[in-house]
């Protein structure tokens, strides 16, 4: 059974939750893409983020993007203290400090998790706000305007980056020091404290990020589990570091995703999502907006 | 004469003295258990305990099992099915407990069933669905209920056929519990001459539902039997008002688990309106028995200290009722012999705070009593408001019915 205005749908559909998918997955661009940081808890900042969110929102009744915006300073110390301890623990040592890396990294996420369980409880919670709920009609279309907040602050999100990243002093350290660490420190800079300060960034925009995973849907102190695979996904695929990336990768993704899911059937969803990731990389190994290296 | 009944005094006096000793030092009886207390399912795994931790201080209130205190040994088994076999095998074999209770849920307690068949053992179930179909352990004993297997998708699609509803979609979440409904659905709609127009199976950790609720619409059903976990029906439910489901709709819900969570239900407020869903204990008068009232009223103190549901309707009262199930077998057996108990739960009918119980061969309940209710009149942001009778009205079982459908589903959310 085919139709013309389901698949249109479906299309519009998957492009908002590739926005979405991008928002979330932008943070770890800079931290895994940029900084070779294998970042598995992530996506426990993302939830944690969520959490503060959903705290302002519930104790003080302030608006979600707001809440995500009050709370990214706070988030961009803990991305520097967060950083500086894995540096001095880990990265500082050496060679075998990746997997390492990734086994201290697994046991922040899971102490953020047992955290917030012991603050907020095991429950599902949620956020409202006069956008929650309701629907754009457009003819037999509807959208979602927690969809479309998606698609606003990944555009937001990816142009701030790639402007900072190009534009800025710091941003173009940044990405020096993703290219050549070495050539960097000969040139009197000190590259730790560059990736400490990138490190920060990548956490800051987890404030609107956690946001926008708190109005799209309820989250739980475990929900960052499902994100690990997808984050990063989207993140390889885009080509480790490329903003731009990030989001048409994530796009692709979403809109893939979608139209599987409303044409052929719910279950093979997911397995689309690593099968694109497998194609990619066996046809472009660096990525679809990767360089060369 | 006198010297006699002297001496026998001393000697009943010492035996009494004796035995009242031995009570003392008597060690505790152990009921083992895993429990979700982290994971999805968490939020009904704490409910459900705190239900059976209040039945176990109401017992050693009155005295203990059969003189001896009774102590609970609980693991915690994130909700994860990999997790319970592990945790099953060391109750057993390093605790060395008396009792087994199931988890709540079939995920995690599927696994175990083979654990437990195989060893010869007695498992007090905890809101699985149908885990002992396959594996027929005589000593299975359901704390749900479910009553026979297809009761529930008969109860919901039967309100719908009689709403006038002839095609059926399924959506039902990609996992144990979920495809165990809607394969019953299937089946029922088969004999009562339905169509299905839809039927789709989610993957667990799907994260947007509007384009599944999309191509449902499209498939214009008449009735919508939905069979989703905890973090997917909220999801679900807000896709519904966003994206719509379409005029046709009679009856809309059936099986969704997490509508009867406090949190979930208090962050869903208006949006729950109209949904008839499946439930096991709501506050309609119907469903009060002996000692349901003062239950309640321990739980609702108890439960804010433990940071949990603070209503506890779905699944603390029924975890009272398992202990009272094994505290009447064991106390007229007089024994902690595993079959004896077992062969007492399957002739008796038992009296528990959620109704009297009968078990049939399959140890699931003789008679349904699982509620289908349907939302009504639900405001946002009001979690005291479920407390009330009228918000949730029973329109199954019969016995137990407070009130008539309300149908087409687009009317009944106004």
């Amino acid at each position: 059974m085919f139709s013309f205005d389901l698949l249109l749908n479906a299309v519009v559909l998957g492009v908002l939750l590739g926005c979405f998918y991008a928002a979330v997955s932008l943070g770890l661009s800079v931290s895994f893409g940029l900084l070779d940081v294998p970042h598995v808890a992530h996506p426990a900042f993302l939830v944690m983020a969520s959490y503060g969110v959903f705290f302002l929102n519930d104790r003080y009744d302030i608006d979600p993007l707001l809440a995500g915006l009050l709370i990214t300073p706070l988030l961009f110390l803990f991305g520097l203290g967060a950083y500086r301890f894995y540096y001095e623990t880990f990265e500082k040592r050496g060679s075998d400090a990746g997997v390492r890396g990734i086994a201290f990294l697994f046991g922040i996420a899971f102490i953020i998790e047992v955290l917030i369980i012991l603050q907020f409880g095991v429950d599902q919670r949620s956020v409202s706000a006069s956008y929650i709920g309701k629907a754009w009609r457009i003819g037999e279309m509807r959208i979602p305007f927690r969809l479309l907040v998606a698609f606003a602050v990944a555009s937001a999100l990816t142009i701030l980056l790639t402007l900072y990243m190009s534009r800025t002093f710091m941003g173009r350290a940044i990405r020096a020091v993703a290219q050549d660490q070495e050539a960097l420190r000969l040139m009197g800079a000190n590259p730790v404290r560059i990736k400490q300060w990138a490190f920060g960034i990548a956490t800051a925009v987890l404030g609107i990020a956690g946001a926008l995973l708190i109005i799209v849907a309820p989250v739980d102190p475990t929900l960052d589990r499902a994100y690990i695979g997808r984050t990063f996904c989207v993140v390889v695929m885009a080509g480790l570091g490329s903003m731009t990336g990030t989001l048409v990768a994530a796009i692709i993704l979403g809109v893939a995703e979608t139209i599987v899911l409303t044409l052929f059937g719910a279950s093979w969803a997911p397995a689309i999502s690593f099968a694109m990731l497998l194609g990619v990389l066996a046809v472009r190994p660096q990525g679809l907006f990767g360089r060369r290296s | 004469m006198k010297r006699r009944i002297l001496l026998g005094g001393t000697i009943a006096v010492a035996m009494l003295g004796l035995a009242s000793g031995a009570g003392a030092q008597q060690p505790p009886i152990k009921i083992g258990m895993s429990m979700p207390q982290t994971g999805g399912l968490a939020g009904g795994g704490k409910a459900s305990l705190l239900g059976i931790e209040i039945w176990r201080d109401d017992v050693n209130a009155r005295g203990g099992l059969l003189g001896r205190k009774v102590e609970l040994v609980v693991y915690d088994d994130k909700s994860s099915a990999s997790e319970t076999p592990a945790i099953y095998s060391k109750l057993l074999d390093v605790d060395k407990v008396d009792l087994l209770f199931a988890p709540y849920a079939t995920v995690p307690t599927a696994p175990i069933m083979p654990l437990v068949k195989q060893r010869g053992l007695l498992l007090m179930g905890n809101f699985s669905f149908q885990v002992n179909s396959k594996v027929g352990h005589d000593m299975w004993f359901n704390n749900a209920p479910w009553g026979p297997a297809d009761s529930w998708a008969g109860a919901f699609l039967d309100l719908g056929q009689k709403a006038g509803g002839k095609t059926v979609a399924l959506l039902a979440a990609d996992q144990e519990f979920a495809q165990n409904l809607a394969l019953t659905a299937r089946e029922v709609a088969k004999k009562r001459n339905m169509s299905v127009v839809f039927d789709q199976a989610y993957p667990p950790n799907t994260v947007e539902f509007s384009g599944i609720i999309r191509a449902l619409k499209a498939a214009k059903p008449d009735i919508v039997y939905v069979a989703s976990y905890p973090p997917d029906s909220a999801g679900i439910l807000r896709a519904v008002n966003e994206i719509g489901i379409g005029d046709d709709v009679k009856i809309f819900g059936g099986g969704m688990v997490g509508l009867q969570f406090a949190s979930v239900m208090g962050n869903l407020g208006s949006l729950l309106n109209g949904v008839v869903n499946y439930n096991s204990w709501l506050p309609e008068q119907s469903m009060y028995y002996e000692g349901t009232k003062a239950f309640f009223e321990t739980y609702a103190k108890r439960a804010v200290e433990a940071k949990v549901d603070p209503l506890g309707y779905y699944l603390a009262p029924f975890g009272y009722a398992s202990g009272q199930l094994v505290e009447q077998a064991i106390k007229a057996t007089g024994s902690l012999d595993q079959k004896a108990i077992a062969k007492y739960l399957h002739d008796h009918e038992i009296k528990t705070i959620v109704g009297p119980i009968a078990f049939s061969a399959d140890g699931e309940w003789k008679e349904t009593a699982t509620l289908m209710a349907q939302f009504r009149g639900v405001v946002d942001k009001d979690i005291e408001q479920f407390r009330k009778p009228g918000k949730q009205v029973i329109l199954f079982p019969e016995r137990l019915k407070s009130g008539d459908l309300i149908s087409p589903f687009e009317a009944a959310r106004k």
